[in-house]
């Protein structure tokens, strides 16, 4: 049994479970039991669930041996360029995506706390598109690729110096199904 | 100095919503000219429970331009015109004054009566009778409070509105709206994903927010009404910035498909989608004029982010802040004569206001990492999302600098504020 299809018709009946409350002008509004959206772990790059070819015994995209499971491009600060210690990685994603053509990656764009959410997000969008053009330059298609942005709502490390800050600073390469 | 801590947890107890906090408020400052103001306490029988006096003072007070003045050293305690000796309250330096009664009605309602009365000239500014069922009686305090902002200043009060704002708490997101003074929070949804930019209909029935909870930022208009939500945009890439027009009947949002952020407008019912702008910058947080005829927005078009401004139907957009390499976030004051942004000022994100005739600025915040200010539909206070002691926290500052009040949850973080719109 295909786990990633298990997973994803859990989420999709999770998602679906997930609905608002009807907030009347009365006063009473429950608050909704907290399992009702979707789990907090799933959006973690580091999560461990297979994409495809669950025969294989080890999933490129996961063996810790296997650069592909490095997900996360760093940048400088207020910079959206993809760094050249970082192009090997992408390379790698980029010539799986091109064996596999079936895979879809969601390039997650991310800042620091620094600033305003929504210009954050804003701002986290240009490095999620900065690796896709990287992507795209040797041969993956659009359609498998989505950028997004979380701007500055999923910092990988706590604090607010510039140890945390550089770790935020990132695109997260998660695999659809992920 | 006039500082106010009210604990009002306490009052949550007569609420069915017992175990959610609500908004501790905080002021510090006041308007150089406070109108002194006598709040005698309201005539009551028993079974009225909360004292209407109470919650119009502390809104009187909230505002910064009142000085409510202790009343309890004044022998007579008036409640109808009859019984007012003017001489005592002139004594205690009150300009004006406030009395009433609350008294019970058949099958539970009650009838609350109030006057304010002109201490120096010794009649009556305002009179009024109120026929409530039990539950409205803080409701009823907030609309006496507004007859008397109103009635001494000249400006319409906004003691009746409410606030949308986003709490995080033990990894949870909920999108909650509470009544002005931070009593009655309820929760209109919440997730364990981030949710940001919520955004009031103009006839405060609506909520537009960004939700990520398919794990991706999709725009989302919720009725308060009956709880029902749409999606708006959820188109490849993010969906974000929501800003209503004018007339409520289309939002302006931002898009990326697989590309930098750009300004759209679509219809409120996700029909419609229209590009405005085309650049290959960052162009975010629309906000439309007053009159709908113009979008403000961010963009880093020049460089560095500063806020622009163009036709609501798109084309060339001018740049209208200079000072600094780091404006965001545009939000116009209802008349249509005030910017307020976000400021980064010596590595500080602050409140700032311009005057959009004369492009005059002025920092207004003292705080230091500001965000989403939100006007009050008076034009009077600024509402906005601060970081106090490391936790989110919302704080609100007068348009002219004088009043400033913090507001903090007990439980977690406090974000994301939106100030609803007057009550009709």
């Amino acid at each position: 049994m295909n786990k990633s299809l298990v997973t994803s018709v859990l989420l999709a009946m999770m998602l679906a479970a997930c609905s608002s409350k009807p907030v009347k002008n009365a006063p009473v509004v429950e608050d909704k039991s907290p399992a009702q959206t979707t789990t907090s772990q799933s959006s973690d790059s580091t999560s461990t669930s297979g994409v495809q070819n669950s025969s294989m015994s080890v999933n490129p995209l996961t063996d810790p041996n296997n650069i592909l499971s490095k997900r996360s491009v760093y940048f400088d600060f207020d910079k959206d360029e993809v760094k050249p210690e970082y192009r090997d990685l992408v390379n790698a994603h980029a010539k799986y995506l091109v064996e596999h053509p079936d895979a879809k990656v969601i390039l997650q764009g991310n800042t620091d706390e620094r600033g305003t959410r929504e210009y954050n997000l804003a701002l986290g969008q240009r490095r999620a598109v900065a690796v896709k053009q990287v992507l795209n330059l040797q041969g993956v298609s659009d359609k498998q690729i989505e950028t997004i942005s979380y701007g500055e709502e999923k910092p990988q490390a706590a604090g607010s110096d510039e140890a945390a800050y550089s770790k935020n600073r990132r695109a997260d390469i998660v695999y659809q199904g992920e | 100095m006039n500082k106010l801590r009210l604990l009002l947890s306490f009052f949550l107890l007569a609420l069915p919503l017992a175990g959610k906090a609500a908004l501790t408020i905080e002021i510090v400052g006041g308007a150089a000219q406070q109108i002194p103001i006598a709040v005698v306490p309201f005539a009551k029988t028993p079974g009225t429970q909360d004292d209407i006096a109470t919650v119009v003072g502390a809104d009187l007070r909230r505002s910064g331009l009142f000085r409510v003045l202790e009343t309890r050293g004044v022998v007579n305690q008036p409640h109808d015109l009859p019984e007012v000796k003017y001489p005592e309250w002139a004594a205690i330096q009150a300009q004006a004054l406030t009395i009433g009664s609350v008294e019970p009605l058949p099958g539970g309602r009650l009838k609350v009566s109030f006057r304010l009365l002109d201490v120096l000239k010794q009649n009556q500014l305002a009179g009024l009778e109120f026929n409530i069922a039990a539950s409205q009686q803080r409701a009823t305090a907030h609309k006496i409070a507004d007859i008397i902002y109103e009635k001494l200043t000249g400006e319409p009060g906004v003691f009746s509105t409410r606030i949308a704002y986003i709490t995080k708490t033990a990894g949870r997101y909920a999108l909650q709206v509470a009544d002005a003074d931070g009593f009655n929070p309820q929760t209109v949804m919440s997730s364990n994903e981030p949710v940001i930019s919520p955004r009031w209909s103009p006839d405060g029935t609506k909520l537009a927010y960004v939700s990520y909870e398919k794990k991706k930022p999709i725009v989302f208009v919720q009725s308060l009404v009956t709880g029902q939500r749409n999606v708006v945009a959820n188109f490849k890439g993010n969906n974000s910035a929501p800003a209503w027009s004018p007339d409520g009947n289309r939002l302006a949002i931002v898009l990326t498909h697989s590309a930098n952020s750009q300004v759209y407008v679509i219809n409120a019912d996700g029909t419609g989608l229209k590009q405005l702008t085309f650049t290959t910058s960052i162009d975010t947080e629309p906000v439309w004029t007053p009159d709908g005829s113009a979008i403000y927005f961010t963009s880093n078009r020049g460089g560095g982010p500063q806020i622009y401004r163009m036709a609501s139907t798109g084309g060339d957009a001018k740049r209208v802040t200079f000072d600094g390499n780091y404006n965001v976030s545009p939000r116009i004051s209802p008349d249509g004569k005030t910017l307020a942004y976000i400021k980064q000022d010596n590595g500080k994100f602050r409140v700032a206001v311009q005057d959009v005739a004369s492009g005059q600025v002025q920092i207004l915040s003292d705080t230091a990492q500001d965000e989403s200010p939100s006007f009050a539909p008076n034009g009077r206070m600024i509402l906005y999302a601060t970081s106090i002691s490391g936790r989110g926290a919302l704080a609100a500052v007068s348009a002219d600098g004088r009043v400033k009040q913090r507001l903090s949850e007990t439980g977690g973080d406090v974000r994301e504020p939106a100030w609803g719109p007057a009550a009709n």
